[in-house]
């Protein structure tokens, strides 16, 4: 009986992993390819639309997904005993070879992950908040807000290309 | 100087340039 034993344990924590990892990058590429590049095209009386509704809406899936994908990732390497193995990028670790690539990708791929979760709830939802106006702050204060929500927004975007090749490459070929 | 990271081809065309740099030094070390 495969149910319910260690090995589908495992599996299910890696299925909420990519579950969430996709809500999260999925809303990652919405706010980079569709919502930041078509606002200036809304008129102004119909941003608000954007601004209190849809973005709020998309935030609080977007850093509770950020926060699930680390959480079911790191308990799934903590669960599977690799954790040392892949945070240290395969050099050091209960591995007999140094360098195993597998534990080198996911863990390139895990640090990028993390550099990205931090990115979410240190920087790009705090900015977010005083853009939106869910904090109040002066107009200037708004704008230097939104910009750097925006360029961090973008660096996840950067980064989320080659953290899912390490992370899919070390699932399928090494 | 312009942040490279104001153009979205720019962010993309980063990314796919450090993906080719992971994996040639995965490849490397191999």
């Amino acid at each position: 009986m495969y149910l319910f034993d260690e090995i589908w344990g495992q599996f299910m924590i890696r299925w909420l992993h990519v579950g969430s990892g996709v809500m999260w990058i999925g809303l990652l590429w919405y706010f980079n390819f569709v919502q930041i590049p078509n606002m200036p095209k809304i008129p102004d009386e119909q941003k608000p639309a954007i601004g209190k509704v849809i973005a709020p809406a998309a935030l609080f899936w977007f850093r509770w997904a950020a926060l699930a994908t680390l959480v079911t990732g790191l308990v799934l390497m903590a669960w599977t005993g690799d954790i040392l193995d892949t945070m240290t990028l395969g050099i050091v670790g209960a591995a007999e070879d140094a360098f195993v690539l597998k534990h080198t990708a996911i863990g390139i791929g895990m640090w990028m992950g993390i550099i990205m979760a931090f990115n979410v709830w240190g920087v790009i939802w705090p900015n977010q908040k005083k853009a939106l106006g869910m904090v109040e702050v002066d107009a200037d204060a708004k704008k230097k807000a939104a910009r750097t929500a925006m360029l961090y927004s973008r660096t996840n975007t950067l980064l989320s290309i080659p953290m899912l090749y390490a992370m899919v490459s070390a699932q399928n070929i090494y | 100087m312009k942040n490279p990271l104001e153009s979205l081809p720019n962010t993309v065309l980063m990314g796919v340039i450090l993906t080719v740099i992971m994996v040639a030094v995965l490849a490397a070390i191999e």
